[in-house]
């Protein structure tokens, strides 16, 4: 065991009578008879059994997840993998300025702009990336963006084999794999939208039992499709 | 120009401060005028008598050393500034020392005399700055790697610079022993880390062992280094968020808070109090979080494994209400000047009742475990045990002072947010061992748990969750779409950023671990032109080689734990 150190807080020059108002010495936590016979080891040995008869007998209960089987279900706020919103047409509804790109901390986003054969749009990125591995899904661009162009989802699966994988083009956000309206993430500054999301999710509380819910869901599409 | 709130409260100097300046020659203090902290600037010739007398003069009891940090004026005369952050636990006072230097002549006397806590801040300001500092015994690079070129938050350094940095220039430690004549074993000196399990993040420890026994040791820091404060001044104050998150990223809701509650004191701004209602809570489960962690992993350092499921279930949990926030689990992001990223979830207070009943038992659960359990007993009761006196020395704070019988808590001491409206305690233990380390993160649990009982039974504050200000925050998506000024002020925003009124100010929270400061600079545009981060960790992890030379290997691994050092808010 090592010793506290040596008190040393003494005035060296001026001579005048130190003040000692914090404690100089420590006073350890003092073992009784009853602790040093290892008896209430036993206790903690109840709390271990309990905990094994709970998850063995109630399994519905279980903390732990089946990854990927089964998949924790996020709010609908979850700032997962962007989007990029299109118009009627299914042409990008961006208009290229910039704003995502300047309010991101990571520097993340590359745009290249260019002319809109529509007067009235302006502008278009030619280029729209996001480097995901750069990326720190803070939300800003989402903040940023004056147009609802790009927004977020709650898609968490992000994996990539090379580092070029990871730059994500304009066609891959613009992908709609996500328009079924619960499936969007982060949306700030939208009340109205956000409450009705709530009442959405509202049997989403239990993030275990809402995953078992649609892993079943799933299965029974399966089921039905065959 | 924002709406002012009352203005700030003019500088405090109290008698007893102009009885120690008339003892020093004329014109070597000069207080400064419109700062919100009592503030000296100082002639550096007297510094370490100055230093000894606020320290020992029972009018003023200056006895922690917070923080040091150096500042870049490259357009002034006398280039830089070194500030000193002195607090008085006895007398809750608190005195900013500003020493003017010259370029051609950067050099401040060391304080390691005075308070052996500067020993590091020291190494830092000549790290970052290049200032030299006299009679330190040890005097290198701290943060950088030692091939590294330059000084990063000097004006003139490019962030964008990238230097080769080789092996052959990394520090190998010397350690001075009197010879072992009777040692029965061999010496051996062991290397752990920088990634090794046992080191919670990225710290390099270096032991000289006899036997088991550490006889001498030195820990080597920096490895996920950032220049967090280097990147603030490259950033606009709103984009410096998401960066506080990966401070203490354990509870990275505590720094967002921290962070915003500084630009909104130099803003002026009025939080709303809802949103002041849930920063409150939403801190305390951070603090929650951040104590499971901590306890978590220093028992499975000491080999108890079932603990930490059980502690970690409860961080899950509250990263569930965290996410139903703001959408982020770990990097919350969750503040923004002046309030909150979005509105409160409908189920919040549900939430956060269900988290109230779920916490306990598995508190009690871990305390049954280990807290008369003789194993941990044997293993944590007096090891890498520190008294008040050393600790405050040392410039430790949060529990693990609290740990050594010093009741200094931010919460109370300067009271902020909600904490001044509830009933709580600041609890305190006297062993300063690992083992009361633990309890007292333990108690300060329960406590935590008893504030957000009482604001949650006061009821959430209606009205809206961020201010209502064109200047500061974002106008709602549906006064843009219909409004030109809406429009406008959003682009304002986003692309000049928030403009903070030109000053300077320091503004402390109670982070998991100590007192963490905002120390921050601005110049009228819409970047910090110098944001200083007082990190509680700094302090503490300097005392470690102290802690645990003479204990076992296997002890020191338990200490560590103990201590609650994390990575990045330590190297930032």
């Amino acid at each position: 065991m090592s010793q506290p150190m040596a008190q040393q807080t003494t005035a060296q020059t001026t001579g005048r009578p130190v003040l000692h108002p914090h404690p100089t010495e420590t006073k350890p936590y003092k073992q009784s008879f009853y602790e040093r016979t290892y008896l209430p080891l036993l206790g903690g040995m109840m709390v271990t059994i309990r905990h094994f008869l709970r998850n063995l007998l109630g399994r519905g209960k279980m903390y732990t997840i089946e990854y990927p089987e089964e998949r924790r279900n996020y709010s609908h706020r979850f700032r997962g993998h962007h989007i990029l919103t299109t118009r009627p047409d299914g042409s990008v509804r961006c208009v290229a300025c910039y704003l995502c790109a300047q309010n991101c901390p990571a520097e993340c986003i590359h745009i290249e702009a260019g002319e809109h054969p529509d007067v009235n749009i302006e502008k278009y990125p030619v280029v729209y990336e996001i480097d995901m591995l750069r990326c720190i899904f803070c939300g800003y661009c989402v903040d940023a963006c004056p147009e609802e162009a790009i927004i977020m989802s709650n898609n968490y699966d992000m994996a990539y084999f090379t580092r070029e994988q990871s730059i994500v083009g304009k066609g891959d956000l613009m992908k709609p794999f996500t328009f079924d309206e619960s499936q969007l993430g982060y949306r700030p500054r939208f009340p109205e939208e956000d409450a009705q999301r709530a009442r959405m999710r509202r049997g989403a509380f239990d993030l275990v039992a809402a995953a078992k819910q649609a892993q079943a869901q799933e299965e029974q599409k399966v089921a039905a499709g065959r | 120009m924002p709406t002012l709130a009352p203005p700030l409260p003019e500088t405090q100097t109290s008698p007893d401060l102009e009885a120690i300046r008339a003892r020093f020659p004329e014109g070597s203090i000069t207080p400064q005028e419109g700062t919100d902290w009592p503030t000296w600037i100082v002639r550096r010739e007297i510094l370490v008598d100055l230093a000894r007398e606020l320290r020992d003069n029972p009018a003023t009891q200056l006895d922690l050393m917070a923080d040091l940090f150096g500042v870049d004026y490259p357009d002034r005369e006398e280039r830089f500034d070194v500030v000193y952050n002195l607090y008085s636990i006895p007398r809750h006072s608190r005195l900013f020392l500003k020493v003017p230097l010259r370029e051609a002549d950067a050099v401040v006397p060391s304080l390691i005399d005075v308070w052996k806590g500067v020993d590091w801040f020291e190494r830092e300001l000549f790290d970052m700055f290049g200032i030299h500092v006299a009679g330190h015994p040890n005097l290198r690079r701290i943060l950088c790697h030692e091939g590294f070129q330059g000084h990063a938050l000097r004006k003139d350094y490019d962030p964008a610079r990238r230097w080769i940095l080789t092996e052959d220039k990394i520090y190998k430690p010397h350690f001075d022993l009197p010879d072992g004549e009777d040692d029965l074993f061999e010496r051996m000196t062991i290397n752990i880390g920088p990634s090794h399990p046992a080191m919670h993040g990225t710290f390099r420890l270096m032991a000289v062992l006899d036997g088991e026994t550490i006889i001498a040791s030195d820990v080597e820091i920096g490895y996920l280094h950032r220049c967090f404060e280097k990147m603030a001044e490259t950033h606009s104050w709103q984009q410096v968020i998401p960066y506080t998150d990966r401070l203490n990223y354990c509870s990275a809701f505590i720094n967002n808070v921290g962070y915003c509650k500084t630009v909104e004191k130099m803003l002026r701004v009025e939080v709303p109090p809802k949103a002041v209602w849930a920063r409150t809570i939403l801190s305390e489960f951070s603090r929650i979080m951040d104590h499971c962690v901590c306890n978590g992993t220093t028992l499975v350092d000491a080999g108890a494994l079932t603990n930490f499921w059980y502690m970690f279930q409860i961080r899950e949990e509250i990263y569930g209400l965290l996410e139903a926030v703001c959408g982020a689990r770990l990097t919350v992001s969750a503040c923004r000047i002046g309030g909150l990223i979005q509105d409160l979830p409908p189920d919040f207070e549900a939430r956060c009742r269900t988290l109230l009943e779920m916490i306990p038992p598995f508190i009690e659960d871990v305390e049954k475990l280990v807290d008369k359990n003789r194993i941990w007993l044997d293993r944590s009761v007096g090891i890498a045990a520190i008294s008040g006196e050393e600790a405050v020395n040392w410039g430790w704070t949060g529990p693990c002072l609290r740990a050594s019988g010093v009741a200094y808590d931010v919460r109370k001491a300067y009271p902020y947010d909600l904490y001044d409206t509830v009933e709580w305690e600041v609890p305190v233990l006297y062993g300063g061992d690992v083992y009361d380390r633990y309890r007292i993160r333990m108690l300060e649990i329960r406590q935590s748990l008893q504030i957000i009982r009482q604001l949650l039974d006061r009821g959430m504050p209606a009205g809206p969750h961020i201010v209502d200000d064109p200047h500061v925050a974002l106008p709602s998506k549906e006064a843009c779409y219909n409004e030109m000024e809406a429009m406008i002020y959003h682009f304002k925003l986003i692309m000049d950023g928030i403009q903070v009124p030109a000053g300077e100010t320091y503004q402390l929270v109670e982070g998991a671990n100590g007192e963490l400061g905002f120390y921050a600079i601005s110049d009228g545009t819409g970047k910090p032109y110098r944001l200083h981060c007082r990190p509680p960790c700094f302090p503490i992890f300097s005392t470690f080689p102290q802690l645990i030379n003479g204990g076992s290997l296997s002890d020191s691994i338990v200490s560590l734990g103990g201590l609650n050092i994390i990575a990045g808010e330590l190297e930032r």
